[in-house]
């Protein structure tokens, strides 16, 4: 048996796993066969339980049923150490590094070579130079980790992995986070460590990459197998998207332009300045009625600066903000909120809900002033609950009942319920700040479909997002920030997630009005 | 699968009763267990003490008297919970009431005014007070954001000062006597007791025992504490800020607003303890050093006790004092004082944390309950 199964090359198998897990959907009966020294993908919605499943064969927890086989030996793994022992290492999404310490330290954090007086910093060196040669992963083992790039932090995460000896590394999202420049280079490493004898397996919503760089497909739906694939070049994106939704995968295009003259929102000259650095560097721009204009960038160069600018939550330093025509720069946040500014927010448990709330109290946030929420001194419960019922049904928030609290949900559920608490109030401009990040392929298509709907009953709307093919496909008008200026203006129609790509990372500078 | 075979005893009586039932009976239990294993190893007969206790409670005199003290206590644990719940520590109710008192002791006994409006003004001057004493700390934070458990904790020991210096040279009643006291505050300006509405009934007390007026007071704060902060509007964004604060900015809360709001309200309630003592106890009736104190500080451990709610406060309020009551009369029988001591730390202690446990294991059990009732509407959707 275990003859057979090195001989054929098989680095995991997983045969019939199941795990109950509080979720919406938990593993019922997944396989998975990946073959060693192959780059293996595994797509599906979130929530098909591609996580659930990574955690099982990281050591996370145990399932209830069901083999995991790691070159030809069955294991039962206690821990994550198990794992690593097994030769298994995860690289997370979120990146677990700590910003003040170097490279190495990273690196070896955990696992330090040496004496217990002294760090063997010598010898750590030079197994990561080692390393990074050998997998063509090269990072400076002495810069900072908090001055690294997105890039090549998710390198040191990698690196940490091969430090403590694995030979099969799970990726969690490892594109999300990145350019597309940025996921060329880690295809291109990921490439070179198959070719070294290692074992990837990453897991990816964009078919696109998965179908350019996977040697081998699996699709997990509802926790199931539904398709293996040997070999990628049979099946195309669209196949796939089937597999995956067991229907047509939606695309966030738009119809006909619903663009009108009229200015819904107008943004100029605006300055940020927090701790002496400057933010959001003189931003202007307008959004008419019935327009979606998108901005795209990298994170953290100035578009959650523009956000709040616009809400009041950030003082300016300078500039103007104007709704309708009327000046709101010095109006108070809950007055721009009646005034007609909803507001979906980038990180919704954050800043968009109160976990331990019940799902019409969370309703009411943000709109406690008003009716049906309250009068402005009492919150109208029967009103608050009543409106929450018709925010569950019209915007299929999947949940037993408007009384249980926000944690209950899937971070699908939770978007669609904010995204229908901030609709149903009725709003003149949508502020939507990456409204479909982290949430599975059926509600993101709900939700693409009420930015649409926004924006043909006129409202306009404000899209800042990650997604390019999103950005792309919504906006009517995309501005790309970099280093918190506006440094391109593009016409959507023409433009590719490349080009935008070389925009965001300053590449390249310039408008290109169309 | 996962159900009852797999959940403790704890839980299950959890699901059956509650956590709020369930965690203080637990922690009432493990309480006595603790402070019978104390007695014993001091060398005394545990269930002898406890029988003492129950000897003690056993009566409607002791009834009164845990009412009559538990009514302070509660005031003083919804003073502070409304900080808390908002994660705002106001550990300053101690010299936030002992400072409403002076000044109501001093200005109330010195008024002459008809009975309802003179209780009224008194007890305005002790929560106005108790209010402006508050917001020091709270202009300190909202402005330098200097942290309000250093600065409250550094205002009691100033009020103590102020209080004894105030007392000693200014409000000090003159009439050749050496006790450092305020005037007694006039019939005017107490608070009737309310022996008189329970003898209308047909439920005369004994003699000696009196129902302080206070009791309507607390109970008053704490239906007003209960619709400040779940039926208002500015109870809820005081809520969602002590739960999320990113989530209460951006929903348009004003953060430092909503601190100073809160710390003074919470100063103002706290105002209101004193007024037990002075108005309503005719062992006081006027400001001294025999005036109570750390009635703020029982306040803290009352406030976490009843988990910052309404009626959790109360159970906390009575049983804290009934312990106290119980064990009383040990000393004179030659047990050791501690043991009311170590009851209601064992008590507080347990209670926090089995709660704390089961009200995770409560939200697991939500989160799985709401996949599996949700979960077939997913199915369906799916085609």
């Amino acid at each position: 048996m275990i003859d057979a199964a090195v001989s054929a090359g098989i680095a995991i198998e997983l045969r019939d796993i199941v795990k109950r897990f509080p979720g919406v959907v938990a593993n019922d009966g997944v396989n998975l066969t990946v073959r060693a020294g192959s780059i293996h993908a595994i797509v599906g919605e979130n929530g098909a339980g591609k996580s659930t499943l990574m955690k099982t064969l990281y050591g996370a927890h145990r399932p209830d049923e069901g083999t995991v086989t790691v070159n030809g030996v069955e294991q039962s793994f206690k821990s994550p150490r198990d794992a690593i022992a097994a030769g298994i290492g995860m690289v997370f999404q979120h990146f677990q590094l700590a910003d003040n310490f170097t490279v190495w330290e990273n690196i070896v954090l955990g696992d330090e070579p040496g004496s217990w007086y002294r760090i063997g910093a010598a010898s750590a060196r030079t197994k990561l130079r080692e390393l990074g040669k050998r997998y063509g992963l090269e990072v400076n083992p002495d810069a900072l980790v908090g001055d690294l790039g997105v890039g090549q932090k998710q390198r040191v995460e990698i690196l940490k992995v091969l430090y403590r000896g694995a030979k099969i590394i799970i990726l969690d999202e490892p594109t999300a986070v990145l350019v597309p420049q940025e996921v060329d280079e880690l295809f291109t490493s990921l490439a070179e460590l198959t070719a070294g004898g290692a074992t990837a397996i990453f897991i990816s919503h964009k078919l696109g990459e998965v179908l350019e760089h996977a040697d081998a497909i699996t699709v997990i739906r509802a926790g199931r197998t539904v398709g293996e694939i040997a070999d990628p070049s049979t099946v195309n994106a669209h196949d796939l998207a089937e597999m995956m939704v067991g229907s047509e995968l939606p695309s966030p295009e738009t119809r006909e332009s619903t663009v009108t003259d009229e200015v819904a929102l107008k943004v100029s000259n605006l300055s940020v300045t927090v701790d002496a650095i400057d933010r959001l560097h003189d931003v202007s721009f307008t959004i008419h009625r019935g327009e979606v204009v998108g901005i795209a960038g990298v994170e953290g160069n100035g578009q959650s600066e523009l956000v709040e600018a616009v809400l009041g939550l950030e003082s300016l330093t300078s500039g103007t903000v104007e709704l309708f025509g009327v000046d709101i720069t010095k109006a108070s946040t809950v007055d721009r909120r009646h005034a007609g500014i909803g507001y979906i927010p980038e990180d919704r448990q954050k800043d968009g809900m109160v976990l331990s709330f019940p799902l019409w109290e969370n309703c009411a946030l943000g709109h406690q002033w008003q009716a049906p929420y309250g009068d402005g001194h009492w919150i109208n419960r029967p009103g608050a609950l009543e409106r929450t019922e018709q925010i569950i049904r019209e915007f299929d928030v999947r949940t037993p009942g408007s009384n249980v609290p926000a944690l209950t949900l899937s971070g699908g559920n939770q978007q669609k319920l904010i995204v229908g608490r901030e609709m149903t109030s009725e709003p003149k401009v949508l502020i939507a700040s990456h409204p479909t990040r982290g949430i599975d392929v059926g509600a993101q298509a709900a939700i693409w479909e009420v930015i649409r709907r926004a924006r043909s009953l006129g409202l306009g709307v404000l899209l800042i997002s990650a997604d390019l093919e999103e950005l792309i496909g919504l906006s009517d008008t995309l501005h790309v920030m970099y280093d918190g200026r506006i440094n391109a203006t593009l016409d959507p129609a023409k433009v590719t997630p490349k080009i935008l790509g070389t925009y965001m990372t300053g590449t390249a500078v310039g408008a290109e009005h169309g | 699968m996962v159900e009852a075979n797999e959940t403790g005893l704890l839980d299950r009586l959890a699901r059956r009763f509650g956590p709020n039932v369930i965690a203080p009976v637990f922690a009432g239990v493990v309480a006595i267990l603790v402070s019978s294993l104390a007695l014993l190893a001091g060398g005394y007969n545990p269930f002898k003490a406890f029988a003492e206790i129950g000897k003690v409670l056993w009566s409607v005199d002791s009834l009164v008297l845990i009412l009559n003290r538990g009514a302070w206590y509660y005031v003083a644990g919804v003073a502070v919970a409304i900080g808390f719940k908002m994660g705002l520590f106001n550990i300053g109710a101690d010299g936030q009431y002992r400072l409403g008192a002076l000044f109501a002791a001093y200005f109330g006994a010195k008024a002459d005014l008809p009975p309802v409006i003179h209780v009224t003004y008194i007890i305005l001057i002790a929560v106005f007070v108790g209010a402006m004493w508050a917001a020091i700390p709270g202009i300190l934070k909202v402005t330098r954001g200097v942290n309000e458990v250093i600065s409250t904790i550094m205002l009691n020991f100033i009020a103590t000062g102020i209080s004894a210096w105030l007392l000693g040279n200014y409000f000090r009643r003159e009439d050749g006597t050496l006790l450092t006291a305020t005037k007694v505050i006039p019939i005017s300006g107490r608070l009737p007791s309310l022996n008189r509405i329970f003898s209308a009934i047909g439920l005369g007390l004994p003699k000696g025992s009196v129902l302080q007026g206070y009791i309507v007071i607390a109970i008053l704060v704490g239906i007003g504490y209960y619709v400040l902060l779940f039926r208002s509007r500015f109870g809820f964004e005081l809520r969602v800020t002590g739960q999320n604060p990113a989530a209460a900015k951006a929903s348009g809360v004003k953060p430092k607003r909503m601190i100073l709001t809160t710390i003074i309200l919470s100063g103002a309630i706290a105002g209101l303890i004193g007024i037990g003592p002075l108005l309503s106890d005719s062992q006081h009736l006027r400001y001294s050093d025999q005036f109570p104190f750390t009635l703020g500080f029982t306040g803290l451990s009352l406030a976490l006790l009843g988990r910052n709610h309404p009626v959790g406060i109360a159970f906390a309020a009575i049983v804290w004092h009934a312990i106290e009551r119980g064990t009383q009369p040990l000393t004179s029988k030659g047990y050791p004082q501690e043991i009311g001591r170590i009851l209601q730390g064992a008590f507080l202690l347990t209670a926090v944390i089995v709660f704390e446990v089961m009200q995770r294991r409560a939200q697991r059990e939500a989160v799985r309950d709401a996949a599996t009732r949700a979960a077939p509407r997913l199915e369906g959707a799916a085609p």
